[in-house]
């Protein structure tokens, strides 16, 4: 095999092609590719090859790869359509939500201050009542009191005009009703 | 290179590098004919499994949610489909599944072949070259269909002044045929040369004392090609977009 190799390859390139025809063994010494006796038989399987290959990929492969690949996208785009709008009625809801939470605290607010302000008018209302008796009463009190300091003075004139006649009596000398009188009198005033 | 090492070393080291390229009947040893089925149908019957097993079987639930395999079959999907659009614009989403066909066809066959024992349909310049003369031939026709002779305006480089534009449109020009040349010969030259190269590492492996680092480079060798195998087919289509835009859009 060696020497045989050796001896062909010195021909080289024509021989190698030149004597292809006859078979297999020869042309091994050389490159197997410039072999040409055996190009129609690759040409031939590989056109077949490429044949069934495209009408694979164009007919099946291909259209069904880019369908899937279509619906994928579409889905997707979907997807994120759909969570948009979600998303757009979250921020709806938030904003009701929000708007409610106003309104409520806005009708709190109101309650509170018509409770107060009817609060405030019965309180204004009940002390001014109030009021009104405590003045009734004052004066009513004062008019007691004035009584009695009138009566009470009344009642110091009798008393030391009884007194005083009686002191004078004891002193041995007829009380005399209207000195005495008098004589208390000025003194009271004095 | 093969055959000067089995000198030096004598019957016991034997390298036979490309071997694994050999196309063979896959039943008998008879000749091969055009329509002999041979490893080439074989290993491209599988390479087809493999595109029905992502692209297909993966997505046979059409799940919004996807499972493993589907993600992956959408990933595959999502990146030429990107790479299109990126590259030439709306107007080539049309042809994504023609770019599709050859992406997936050329990265199957690539990590296929680097499965021990074989072989490998990209490695084979019968199989790159139509490949790159049907990118070549399909983008040529288009571009005369859409824009007629003005297609011709993408080897006339208005933006140069005009006494250049002669020499440039023989560069532009010469430059558009040796296209499929360098994109059918990259990705072949790629595939062959780092298979032969860890069969080569292999055969070293014979040896106890080096074989360490033998298996060792074979190992680093094969992380490699993993890489190569995809970034081959991502160059392939990418440059079959770049000729499809000058076709949909030839001034410069």
């Amino acid at each position: 095999m060696a020497t045989e190799t050796h001896t062909a390859e010195g021909q080289g390139l024509a021989d190698a092609t030149g004597i292809a025809g006859d078979h297999a063994g020869a042309s091994a010494a050389g490159m197997p590719q410039l072999d040409l006796s055996h190009f129609p038989n690759q040409i031939f399987w590989l056109l077949v090859t490429l044949v069934v290959i495209y009408l694979v990929l164009s007919r099946i492969a291909l259209p069904r790869i880019g369908a899937v690949l279509a619906e994928r996208a579409g889905t997707i785009t979907n997807d994120i359509a759909a969570a948009e709008d979600l998303k757009q009625k979250a921020v709806e809801a938030e904003d009701a939500y929000n708007k409610a939470l106003a309104d409520a605290r806005a009708e709190a607010n109101r309650i509170v201050a018509e409770t107060k302000a009817s609060i405030q008018a019965d309180l204004d209302e009940a002390i001014a009542k109030a009021d009104a008796e405590i003045a009734a009463k004052a004066a009513e009190s004062e008019k007691a009191i004035a009584d009695i300091r009138a009566g009470a003075l009344e009642s110091v004139q009798i008393v030391a005009k009884d007194t005083a006649a009686a002191i004078v009596s004891a002193l041995g000398f007829e009380p005399k009703a209207e000195q005495i009188d008098g004589a208390v009198d000025s003194r009271v005033k004095g | 290179m093969a055959t000067e090492a089995a000198h030096d070393e004598g019957s016991s080291l034997v390298f036979h590098p490309m071997d694994q390229f050999m196309v063979k009947p896959l039943f008998g040893d008879g000749p091969v004919h055009w329509y002999t089925i041979t490893n080439v149908t074989f290993w491209m019957a599988i390479t087809v499994l493999g595109v029905l097993a992502l692209l297909v079987l993966t997505t046979s639930k059409r799940a919004t949610v996807p499972s493993r395999g589907q993600s992956m079959a959408e990933l595959s999907y999502g990146f030429i489909y990107k790479m299109i659009e990126d590259v030439t614009g709306k107007d080539g989403l049309k042809y994504f599944p023609y770019v599709m066909t050859l992406f997936m066809f050329i990265v199957f066959s690539n990590m296929l072949g680097l499965l021990p024992l074989s072989f490998t349909t990209t490695s084979h310049i019968a199989v790159t070259a139509v490949l790159a003369l049907l990118v070549f031939g399909f983008v040529t026709i288009l571009g005369f269909v859409k824009h007629g002779t003005h297609f011709l305006g993408l080897f006339w480089v208005t933006a140069a002044p005009l006494p250049l534009r002669p020499v440039l449109a023989v560069i532009e020009l010469i430059s558009y045929f040796v296209r499929p040349v360098s994109h059918s010969i990259r990705l072949a030259g790629n595939m062959m040369a780092g298979h032969a190269v860890i069969k080569v590492f292999a055969g070293f492996a014979a040896i106890a004392a080096v074989s360490p680092v033998s298996v060792i480079a074979i190992t680093a060798m094969y992380g490699l090609e993993v890489m190569v195998a995809f970034i081959q087919a991502y160059v392939f289509t990418i440059l079959t977009c770049v000729y499809l835009k000058d076709a949909l859009h030839p001034a410069h």
